[in-house]
């Protein structure tokens, strides 16, 4: 059988491979030069060693604590039936959204050395706590992980058939036989991506370290790099980690393409399968047990930082509404970019798709997840070597903020937008083409109507992770024009911890409010 | 016996209202468009969904509160009834205990139950190595296996060819009588009906009203049946 080979639209090859040169200028461009660079630099030294294993150490330790309890959560929450259980499976979406500085706040304000915790232990004369280093780094990565993770798995109890519980329940299959007939199965098929997704977010760690770890015992590559480029100034060393950080995440990304690792798990509603096993009072107790546990750790530094935040609204000074701006700024130039990007890769991999050609396909989309391989500070790293020789990289700390978000947001807006454009190609393509459908009209007919709420949700994504982005930002900004996470960073490491909380609200704010915004105007009719 | 009685099941904004009557040994066919409540009825009387108001009775006995493993009642779905990597003789013997360990007596009673429907060679082979239509012979001889005076059946046949459709309506038939079970049978098509079925309770926009014997039924269709089945009703 032949098919039928039509050429591409102009503006979908246009816009295609635009977008495709720029992202492989962004990730494999940025290897490039990143290791024309790293020569200069001489042989890892001790340091170098020790920040690969402590980056690889710390993303397993934390993807296997954030799987490890996010099963027996999520079979509470799969099989317990109470108030606001929908509530709280949503708000496991919302840790995605949430700025990591914020976080960070709420993890120090409850574990930290004066935190909730330290006190608690100090009135009952118990020792004290110091998470500084592993430790804090595991908490914090849990704190954003273990949520992320038990979505992943409470999806894959309900990606069995809802007949399989159904015929469980009927035949009282409980226990250990439950185990064995549904929960296992599930879990073997989410886990792993879930793991492998948690180890790749983990092993870009830069905020956390920073703020958290530190020291020669507890810093990340993506912290070494940033150290190397900021305090020595040197290039090189900061080019050659830039090498090793992206040997490992490509080959966490490999590890990832392995087990089918989903890209994320996306904030909103979640459907449960219904299950009637667990009826029983000691499995009530326990299923109980884990959700209050996992409420409390979870809830906690999100509680700390409210309180602490309306305490310090009074401290804000104008410096606060400055960076505010420049991370609304920040956030809307990132917006404009990735949806530029992923709406043109988006429409060549649906068109190459839909006239059969699914290797070009596949590549494209390779290409489109490249970000996921190439970390933050690797983009940023390759930069300012570029740029150095030719213009002021630091003038253009927003733009370049943006961009490097932008490149991060893609993978995600992808996964997103390009299902839409194809189920809109295999639904009606056809008939768009019998009645010649083409131009500006096909554009509105065919895609708009099913784009704008993917468009929107993409949108509201890439805003909040760029307004709340603690990351190349550090590298980039001089102290005197940070963006808000990054004045945060600043006020909560030069005693000033209180305009920091009340900042903290602010941007939290911001973070959920961009996301509400755009994933609005997308549903909106 | 079974008895649902000004039965109410609410789902979403969806509302059945079901009462039916089927005596032992006899097979009810539940006919109707889609949407219109038929495995609402049949989830309802298994367990998984609740009752509104109404009563569902099994030889006297009401079971509309009872979990779903409680029930004197199998239901067999229209797939997926069998765990894919469990072989045939584990997801059988679950019918017999809801373990996965059975003693010599068991595994002998699950060979047994097998050889039924059919299946006797079959025990170690895993569902994705059966035809469609072994898979849910197997899920019958579990049915067997638990030994319930009920058997609904949710359109147990949709997935098979005409000869093993066939197949599969002589071989309830024979297990009916043999056990003397009362079924509920949900089917599209009528031929189904009028092949095995004594009675037949027509589902209508959320409605049925009792069952019939089956040849009144389509000797005497109501309007909304002759224009679902597609046959034309003389004018008065």
């Amino acid at each position: 059988m032949t098919t039928l080979r039509h050429p591409l639209p102009f503006r979908v090859r246009l816009g295609g491979g635009l977008a495709l040169a720029i992202i492989l200028m962004l990730t494999l461009g940025a290897l490039v030069v990143v290791a024309m660079r790293a020569g200069e630099a001489g042989a890892l030294t001790v340091p170098d060693w020790r920040a690969l294993r402590f980056t690889i150490v710390q993303a397993f330790l934390s993807a296997l604590l954030s799987v490890l309890l996010a099963i027996p959560l999520a079979r509470a929450l799969a099989r317990r039936r109470f108030w606001g259980r929908d509530t709280l499976t949503s708000l496991l979406g919302a840790p995605f959204l949430l700025p990591v500085i914020v976080a960070i706040l709420g993890v120090i304000a409850v574990w930290g050395r004066s935190g909730w915790i330290a006190d608690g232990m100090g009135a009952l004369g118990l020792g004290k706590l110091n998470v500084y280093g592993m430790p804090g780094v595991l908490i914090a990565h849990v704190f954003f992980n273990l949520p992320l993770a038990a979505r992943l798995i409470l999806q894959g109890f309900s990606d069995l058939s809802p007949e399989r519980w159904r015929v469980a329940a009927q035949l009282g299959i409980e226990g250990r036989a439950l185990f064995w007939v549904n929960e296992w199965p599930a879990i073997r098929a989410s886990a792993p991506g879930a793991f492998a997704l948690v180890f790749l977010v983990c092993a870009t760690s830069f905020a956390v370290a920073l703020a958290l770890g530190g020291g020669p015992r507890a810093t990340t590559l993506e912290l070494a790099i940033y150290e190397a480029a900021s305090y020595d100034f040197d290039l090189g060393r900061a080019a050659l980690l830039a090498g090793l950080q992206f040997a490992v995440c490509a080959g966490a990304a490999l590890l990832a393409l392995a087990v089918q690792a989903p890209v994320t798990a996306s904030p909103g509603a979640l459907t449960l399968v219904e299950r009637w096993d667990g009826r029983g009072r000691w499995a009530r107790w326990r299923d109980a047990g884990i959700i209050g546990a996992v409420c409390l750790f979870l809830g906690a530094p999100v509680l700390a930082v409210a309180l602490r935040g309306v305490a310090g609204l009074d401290d804000l000074g104008p410096q606060v509404w400055a960076a505010a701006g420049r991370s609304i700024a920040v956030s809307a130039l990132a917006v404009a970019l990735t949806l530029s990007l992923a709406t043109g890769l988006a429409a060549l991999i649906a068109a190459l798709h839909s006239r059969g050609s699914a290797s070009a396909a596949r590549l494209a989309d390779v290409a489109g997840m490249l970000p996921i391989a190439a970390s933050p500070f690797v983009i940023g790293i390759a930069f300012i070597i570029v740029l150095l020789p030719v213009a002021d990289p630091f003038a253009l700390a927003l733009p370049l903020t943006a961009i490097v978000n932008a490149a991060m947001a893609l993978p995600f807006a992808l996964r997103i937008l390009t299902p839409a454009i194809k189920l809109a190609h295999d639904e009606h393509g056809k008939l768009a083409d019998t009645i010649g459908l083409s131009g500006w009209t096909r554009i509105r007919v065919l895609y708009a109507p099913r784009l704008r709420r993917p468009m929107g949700f993409a949108a509201g994504l890439s805003g909040a992770l760029a307004m709340g982005d603690l990351g190349v930002i550090a590298l980039f900004s001089t102290p005197d024009a940070p963006t808000l996470p990054l004045l945060m960073h600043l006020l909560a490491t030069s005693r000033q911890v209180d305009a920091a909380y009340g900042a903290a609200l602010v941007l939290v704010a911001l973070s959920f409010g961009v996301f509400w915004l755009f994933d609005w105007l997308g549903r909106r009719r | 016996m079974i008895t649902v009685e000004n039965a109410v099941i609410a789902r979403g904004g969806f509302t059945l209202a079901a009462s039916l009557s089927v005596p032992a040994g006899e097979i009810c066919a539940v006919i109707g468009p889609s949407g219109s409540g038929k495995s609402t009825l049949l989830e309802a009387v298994a367990g998984f969904l609740p009752l509104t108001s109404g009563s569902i009775r099994v030889d006297g006995t009401e079971i509309a509160a009872l979990p779903p493993a409680e029930r004197p009642v199998t239901l067999l779905f229209q797939e997926n009834n069998l765990f894919p990597h469990l072989n045939v003789a584990r997801n059988t013997g679950l019918g017999l205990r809801p373990s996965l360990s059975l003693t010599a007596t068991e595994k002998r009673a699950v060979a047994d139950a097998l050889g039924e429907v059919g299946l006797g060679d079959y025990g170690a082979r895993l569902p994705a190595e059966l035809s469609g239509g072994q898979r849910q012979r197997a899920g019958l001889a579990r049915a067997l296996l638990r030994d319930k005076p009920v058997l609904l059946l949710d359109e147990p046949f949709a997935a098979l060819g005409p000869a093993l459709r066939q197949e599969m309506l002589a071989l309830i038939e024979r297990l009916v009588r043999e056990r003397s079970l009362a079924v509920l049978m949900i089917t599209h098509t009528p031929e189904d009906a009028r092949a095995i079925a004594g009675l037949t309770a027509v589902c209508m926009e959320g409605h049925i009203d009792g069952a019939r014997a089956t040849a009144d039924v389509f000797a005497d269709p109501s309007p909304e049946l002759a224009a679902y089945l597609g046959v034309i009703t003389p004018p008065d």
